[in-house]
């Protein structure tokens, strides 16, 4: 995932506001036919990063490559490769979905049909009506449909599925694995723990713009990764023994009378010694499981849990 | 899984920019559409210039010169280009910032000079719109182009639209849209009763005269009932139209934000 043949590159890069870094030392890796996915809260500095990408904005410091090309000053040559849906808007208030898209395509050489998108992204109800008057899910799959209809090689995705119902977000999901499948290498961002999940070859997790984690979605989840174990039993058992017998770095208690729980690092060796503690005092270990966490609790875990506007 | 809604190749990359022409005719053509179906740009660029063509025309309450279709008609294609390069403009800018349609476009292929010409192109196609319309139903009060200096109209008018269009993106494009709303057309207001437009500067008092000679909106209006009469516009009123374009446009190139 670097070198010449990524789609995106981006070494320690830096964006100042007003002398407060909002994007503070980010690398970045994305290679064609893969999605990278940028997690965070809001005002983490993603859409920054994916601006200063896009050739929108300007950096303070750092290199980034966007197909083998700086964007800095946003070469037409290199926009012309990209697919991008901004944040919000970006359409004339007064122009209708099928008018916009079409403007559009005709910025591409080889689009895609527009009116098979419009009808794809099932906005062929409001084909007709004003930008202005359309829900903020509307806006939203037209702001898609104008990402893709250049059939790009690098689409940037800024919180693509914010505003959608379920149904919405079902539609862009299966359009991004359509792309991927596709070869197209796909950058989203998200405040969402499962479309990051769902979709994602690659997670970077940032917060006051840095990467405080990033993974696969399987390493993430695992990683770093004080898991548990719970089983159920006769309530009030010595725990002493097993203690003893668990590895460094495991600790046993009973939270409530009957319910067990193992903290730390649980691999199967400490899996196989608790059912055999539990065989030797005769007790049937019931309920036993290993709970993993969820992306969710890593990411709170990351980027604390106060709420932030 | 859900059964994939695309077929496999569907979006398999084909990137490339497409012809600069057909990019231009689009979104020139689109800019037009736009400012021709909503209401109150219509009102502001069509409905008022034409009522107020026909009402000049033919209501004896404003001392005109004979014959008064010619003058009026003077005076409504400066208001006419007064509301498209000036007012709508400037608001349409303002809202268009607003919804993001600039950076849209400007993250697509399309150069950036592309996107200065095509709105500029739609706003002439507008104005070319108000020149035959307007000019026609002149003819039709009795208005007799042979009579005036078409070369001298022509320049007025490519001037007027040039001097109004670069306060306008200087307005649209430096302040909320809200704010725009409200100063473009309470300028337009002004400049309409008291600005040289309306009420010639002649019949304005003293010091207003003078002002209102160095104004786009006097300077136009006088030299085009002038040129449109068959006179040769002074000269000083083309100074003023070129000056402001030129002042007002090098100004905008470096305060107009995209967004």
């Amino acid at each position: 995932m670097s070198g010449s043949a990524g789609a995106l590159e981006v070494r320690d890069l830096v964006v100042r506001y007003q002398g407060q870094a909002a994007v503070d030392g980010l690398d970045l890796d994305l290679a064609p036919g893969q999605v990278l996915a940028l997690l965070g809260p809001n005002g983490a500095g993603k859409t920054t990063t994916v601006e200063v990408c896009e050739g929108l904005r300007g950096r303070d410091a750092g290199r980034v490559r966007v197909l083998g090309v700086d964007p800095a000053g946003a070469p037409d040559a290199l926009r012309a490769r990209l697919g991008v849906m901004p944040q919000g808007g970006g359409a004339y208030p007064g122009v209708r979905v099928r008018e916009m898209v079409g403007l559009v395509a005709a910025c591409s050489a080889r689009p895609l049909d527009p009116d098979w998108l419009v009808d794809t992204l099932g906005l062929a109800s409001c084909a007709r009506k004003p930008y202005k008057r359309l829900s903020v899910g509307q806006q939203q799959r037209l702001a898609l449909a104008c990402a893709v209809v250049g059939r790009p090689e690098l689409v940037f995705l800024d919180e693509p599925t914010a505003s959608l119902d379920p149904q919405g977000r079902r539609l862009v999901w299966d359009l991004v694995r359509a792309l991927r499948a596709d070869g197209v290498a796909v950058l989203l961002t998200t405040h969402l723990m499962q479309e990051a999940e769902t979709l994602a070859d690659h997670i970077v997790i940032i917060d006051h713009g840095r990467a405080v984690a990033e993974g696969s979605p399987d390493t993430l989840t695992a990683a770093g990764a004080d898991r548990e174990l719970r089983f159920r039993a006769a309530a009030g058992m010595d725990l002493r023994l097993l203690a003893d017998a668990l590895p460094e770095g495991c600790s046993v208690s009973e939270p409530t009378p009957g319910s067990y729980l193992v903290e730390g690092s649980i691999d199967p060796q400490v899996l196989s010694t608790v059912t055999s503690w539990c065989a030797r005092q005769g007790v049937l270990a019931d309920d036993l499981r290993v709970a993993r966490r969820s992306l969710e609790d890593v990411f709170l875990e990351l980027t604390g849990r106060e709420l932030r506007s | 899984m859900s059964t994939p809604s695309f077929e496999a190749g569907t979006f398999t990359p084909a990137p490339g920019r497409g012809p600069l022409g057909r990019m231009l005719a689009t979104q020139v053509a689109l800019e037009t559409k736009l400012a021709l179906r909503q209401g109150e740009q219509v009102l502001l660029t069509l409905i008022i210039p034409l009522a107020l063509l026909v009402g000049l025309t033919l209501l004896r309450v404003v001392p005109l010169p004979e014959p008064r279709a010619t003058s009026a008609l003077g005076t409504v294609l400066a208001l006419a280009i007064m509301s498209t390069a000036f007012t709508s403009q400037a608001i349409s800018l303002g809202f268009d910032r607003r919804y993001g349609v600039l950076r849209r476009l400007a993250a697509t292929a399309v150069p950036r000079w592309l996107i200065v010409c095509g709105r500029l192109g739609g706003m002439a196609a507008v104005v070319l719109v108000q020149v035959v319309v307007l000019g026609a139903v002149a003819i039709a009060l009795g208005w007799r182009p042979g009579a005036g200096s078409p070369g001298w109209v022509l320049l007025l008018v490519v001037l007027g639209t040039a001097a109004f269009g670069a306060v306008g993106v200087l307005l649209g494009g430096s302040v909320r849209a809200e704010i725009v709303l409200a100063l473009a057309n309470v300028i337009w207001f002004v400049l309409l009763f008291a600005g040289g437009v309306l009420v010639p500067a002649s019949a304005l008092p003293g010091p207003l005269a003078t002002v209102v000679q160095l104004l786009p909106s006097g300077a136009l209006a006088e030299g085009l009932r002038t040129a449109l009469a068959g006179g040769t516009p002074a000269l000083g009123h083309v100074v003023v139209l070129l000056v402001w374009a030129v002042v007002a446009g090098g100004i905008a190139t470096r305060t107009v934000r995209w967004s």
